[in-house]
C-alpha cells in the first residue's frame, strides 16, 4: 500500500480563514448598517464610510493579534487599495447605468430616419430625430480619418523605421500635442482657417480640428505597434535585396496590420464625442447636410449640447438619448479595437 | 597584381529617397501643427495683448462696450479669475484623483485575481474613452445633489480651515463639484500611467522582498513606491494637464463668475476653456481677439504642464535603484 503525501500549501488560505474573513465582511456590512440606522449620519456615503471604518478596523485588529503589527498595517493597506478600487469602478457604473436608464425612453425608430429641421428641442419626442446628428457625425469622423490616418502613421513610420535626426524632438512634440485642449485645436482653426479663408462655419473645420486631436492618438498607439514587429522581419527584407521603401510596404505594415486598426480605432473613439471645437466650428445645423464644405453640419455632441441646455424635460430626454448612441457608437469602437489588439498577441 | 577592392557605397534609390523624403515630411507635420497653434493665437491675439499687457493676466473684469455700429469705446480683458479658478479646480481634481488611482492601480497589479485584473483594466481604459460632455452632463443630473451634500460636510467640519469657509452658503455649481467631475475624468489616466510603472518594477527585488518575509505592503513600500514615485508624479501631471483644458465637462457643472474666488466651495469660479464658450457667442471681432490671446494663455499653460509631466514619465525607468 502506498500513501500519497499532499503537499502544503502554507500559503494558500484554508477554510478557517475564508470563514474568518467572510464573517468579518458580514458581520462589518451588518455593524455598519445598524450604525447608520441608530445614529445622526444618514446616506450611502455614511454607510460607506462606516463599512469601510469598521472592517478595516477589524480585520487590522485581528491580523495584529494573530500575526503582529507588521501583519496589521498589511491588513490596513489591503482594505485601502480594494477601496481605491471599488472608489474607480463606482462612477463608471454610475454613468453606464445612468445612459441607459435616462437615454432608452428617447430611442425610438423614428429617432433615426427624421431630423430636427421641422423640430425644437423642447417639442414633444415623436417629432424629429438623430439623424441629421448621426450623419453629421459619420461625416465629420470620416474626413478627420482621412486626414489624419496618413499623418498619424507617416509620423510612426518616421520615428521607427527612419530614425532620423528630428526622432528625439518629434516624438517630444507628439506626447506634448496629445495634451493640447480640444478648445485650443478649435480656437486654432478658427483663427488659421475659418476667419482668413472659408469666413463661413462646415463641418470640414470641424473635421480639422478633429484631425489635430486624432494625430497624436494615431501616432503614438502606431509607433508602440510598429516597435513590436521584430527587427529580424525588416532584415530579412532588406537582405532579399527590397529597398527600404518595399520592406516597409510589403512586410512592416501588413505585419502590423491590425495594431495599426486598432490605433486608428482608438482615436476614432477619441473623437467621436469631442465637443468643443465642434461648438466653435460647426454651426450646428438642424437639417441633414451631406456636403462637409457648405452650410452648417450637424453633430451628436452638438445636437446633445444644444438640447442639454434647452433645458425642458423632453429637451434632457433627447440629450439622454443622444448621449446613449454616441457611447454606444465608443463601446463599440473599444471593444472592436480591444478584440483586434487581443487577437494579434495571441498569434 | 592584388585586385582593388570594389568600393562599397550606399546611394539610396529614388524610390527610398522619395519615400523618406514622404515619411520625414509626415513627421514634421506635428511640429508644423504645434508651431502654427501658437503663431496663430499669438497673431490674433496680439493686438489685446499688447493693450492689456499684464493686466490681461492680472485683473479679473471681462468687459467691452461698443457704440451701435460696433466700434469698440471701452475693453478690459482679465484673465486672473478664470486662471486662479482653472488651476483651483484642476488642484482639487487631483488631490482627489491621486489617491484613488495610485490604490487602484496597485491593486489591479499586486491584489486583484487575473480574471478581475483583465476585466477592471478593459473598462477604465474604455472610461478614459468616454466623451467629455457625458461626464458634464452626468455630473450635473447626478453627481451634483450628493456632491452639494459632501460640500455640506466637508464645511461643517473643516470650515476652519481658510479655503473650506464659506460666507455665503451656495453650494450648487462650486469648483469643489467641477474638481469632482474632473477627478472622476482623470482617474483613468493616472490610474493607467501607475500600473504602467508599477508593473515595471524589478520583479528580482519583489521577490527578494517577499523571501525576505516582507509582507504585501511592505514590500509594495520597499520595492513598488521608490521605483515608481516619480511615474506617478508625471501621470498626476498628466492628469493636471487634461483637468486644465477641458472645457465642455467644467462649463456645464461650473458657475462662471468673474471674480477671484480661493472658496473651493462657494458657487462661482472661473475656468479659461469655459469662458471661451461662454463668450464666443455673442462676441464681437475684438472680443474674439481677446478669447484668441485666452487660448493661447491656456495652450501655454497646459504645454508646459504636459511637456514635464513627460519629461518626468520618462525618466522613472532610469531611477530604479
Amino acid at each position: 500500500m502506498t500513501t500519497t503525501v499532499l503537499p502544503t500549501k502554507p500559503w494558500k488560505a484554508s477554510k478557517k480563514d475564508r470563514a474568518i474573513d467572510l464573517s468579518i465582511f458580514l458581520f462589518s456590512l451588518l455593524a455598519s448598517y445598524l450604525v447608520v440606522e441608530v445614529s445622526a449620519m444618514k446616506g450611502k456615503l455614511a454607510l460607506f464610510a462606516m463599512f469601510f471604518l469598521i472592517y478595516m478596523s477589524l480585520t487590522a485588529s485581528l491580523k495584529g493579534i494573530t500575526r503582529g503589527s507588521a501583519a496589521a498595517k498589511d491588513a490596513v493597506v489591503s482594505s485601502l487599495v480594494a477601496i481605491g478600487a471599488v472608489a474607480t469602478v463606482i462612477p463608471i457604473a454610475s454613468i453606464l447605468l445612468t445612459v441607459l436608464q435616462k437615454g432608452l425612453p428617447g430611442i425610438k425608430l423614428s429617432v433615426f430616419t427624421t431630423d430636427m429641421s421641422l423640430a425644437t428641442p423642447t417639442d414633444p419626442l415623436t417629432n424629429g430625430g438623430l439623424l441629421h446628428a448621426i450623419t453629421g457625425t459619420l461625416i465629420l469622423v470620416a474626413l478627420a480619418l482621412m486626414m489624419s490616418v496618413p499623418i498619424g502613421i507617416l509620423t510612426a513610420l518616421y520615428l521607427t523605421e527612419i530614425k532620423g535626426r528630428f526622432t528625439g524632438p518629434i516624438r517630444f512634440l507628439v506626447q506634448a500635442m496629445s495634451g493640447v485642449p480640444s478648445i485650443v485645436a478649435g480656437l486654432f482653426i478658427l483663427s488659421a482657417i475659418l476667419y482668413p479663408i472659408t469666413k463661413s462655419f462646415s463641418g470640414f473645420m470641424g473635421a480639422l480640428a478633429l484631425t489635430i486631436l486624432m494625430i497624436p492618438t494615431v501616432a503614438r498607439t502606431s509607433e508602440e505597434v510598429l516597435n513590436l514587429i521584430p527587427n529580424d522581419l525588416r532584415e530579412a527584407g532588406v537582405a532579399l535585396g527590397g529597398t527600404q521603401w518595399r520592406t516597409v510596404a510589403m512586410i512592416v505594415l501588413p505585419a502590423a496590420k491590425s495594431g495599426l486598426i486598432t490605433a486608428i480605432i482608438l482615436g476614432v473613439a477619441r473623437i467621436a464625442g469631442e465637443t468643443a471645437p465642434l461648438l466653435l466650428l460647426t454651426g450646428g445645423g438642424d437639417k441633414v447636410n451631406p456636403n462637409a464644405f457648405n452650410g452648417p453640419m450637424g453633430s451628436l455632441p452638438y445636437y446633445i449640447w444644444k438640447s442639454f441646455n434647452a433645458g425642458s424635460p423632453e429637451a434632457i430626454t433627447r440629450a439622454w438619448a443622444g448621449l446613449l448612441v454616441l457611447v454606444g457608437l465608443v463601446l463599440i469602437l473599444f471593444t472592436s479595437a480591444r478584440y483586434l489588439g487581443s487577437r494579434k498577441s495571441a498569434n | 597584381m592584388v585586385p582593388t577592392p570594389r568600393e562599397i557605397k550606399t546611394v539610396p534609390r529614388r524610390s527610398d529617397k522619395v519615400f523618406r523624403a514622404v515619411v520625414t515630411l509626415g513627421g514634421l507635420s506635428s511640429l508644423a501643427i504645434l508651431g502654427l497653434i501658437s503663431i496663430f493665437l499669438g497673431y490674433r491675439g496680439f493686438e489685446v495683448l499688447l493693450q492689456e499687457g499684464l493686466g490681461f493676466i492680472t485683473n479679473s473684469e471681462w468687459s467691452v462696450t461698443t457704440d451701435e455700429v460696433g466700434n469698440v469705446l471701452e475693453s478690459n480683458f482679465g484673465l486672473a479669475a478664470m486662471l486662479v479658478g482653472t488651476i483651483l479646480c484642476a488642484i482639487v481634481a487631483v488631490v482627489i484623483a491621486l489617491p484613488v488611482s495610485v490604490f487602484s492601480a496597485l491593486f489591479l497589479n499586486f491584489y486583484a485575481p487575473g480574471w478581475l485584473k483583465k476585466f477592471l483594466v478593459a473598462i477604465i481604459d474604455m472610461m478614459a474613452a468616454f466623451p467629455s460632455i457625458l461626464f458634464g452632463i452626468w455630473g450635473f443630473l447626478v453627481l451634483m445633489p450628493s456632491a452639494e451634500y459632501w460640500a455640506k460636510l466637508i464645511h461643517r467640519y473643516l470650515g476652519w480651515i481658510p479655503i473650506f469657509d464659506l460666507q455665503v452658503p451656495v453650494y450648487t455649481r462650486s469648483p469643489f463639484i467641477a474638481g469632482v467631475v474632473l477627478a472622476i475624468m482623470i482617474i483613468p489616466i493616472i490610474t493607467s500611467v501607475s500600473r504602467e510603472v508599477f508593473s515595471q518594477a524589478p520583479l528580482d527585488r519583489i521577490q527578494a522582498a517577499y523571501a525576505l518575509g516582507a509582507t504585501r505592503w511592505a514590500m509594495i513600500k520597499a520595492v513598488v513606491i521608490p521605483h515608481g514615485r516619480n511615474g506617478v508624479i508625471g501621470g498626476a501631471m498628466l492628469g493636471l494637464g487634461r483637468a486644465m483644458g477641458e472645457t465642455v465637462a467644467v462649463f456645464t457643472v461650473l458657475n462662471i463668475v468673474f471674480q477671484v474666488n480661493w472658496q473651493i466651495l462657494l458657487g462661482a469660479g472661473g475656468n479659461v476653456a469655459s469662458l471661451i464658450i461662454l463668450k464666443f457667442g455673442e462676441a464681437n471681432p475684438y472680443e474674439i481677439k481677446a478669447l484668441m490671446a485666452a487660448g493661447l494663455v491656456l495652450f501655454l499653460l497646459t504645454l508646459a504642464v504636459n511637456a514635464s509631466a513627460n519629461v518626468i514619465v520618462k525618466r522613472t525607468g532610469k531611477s530604479g535603484r
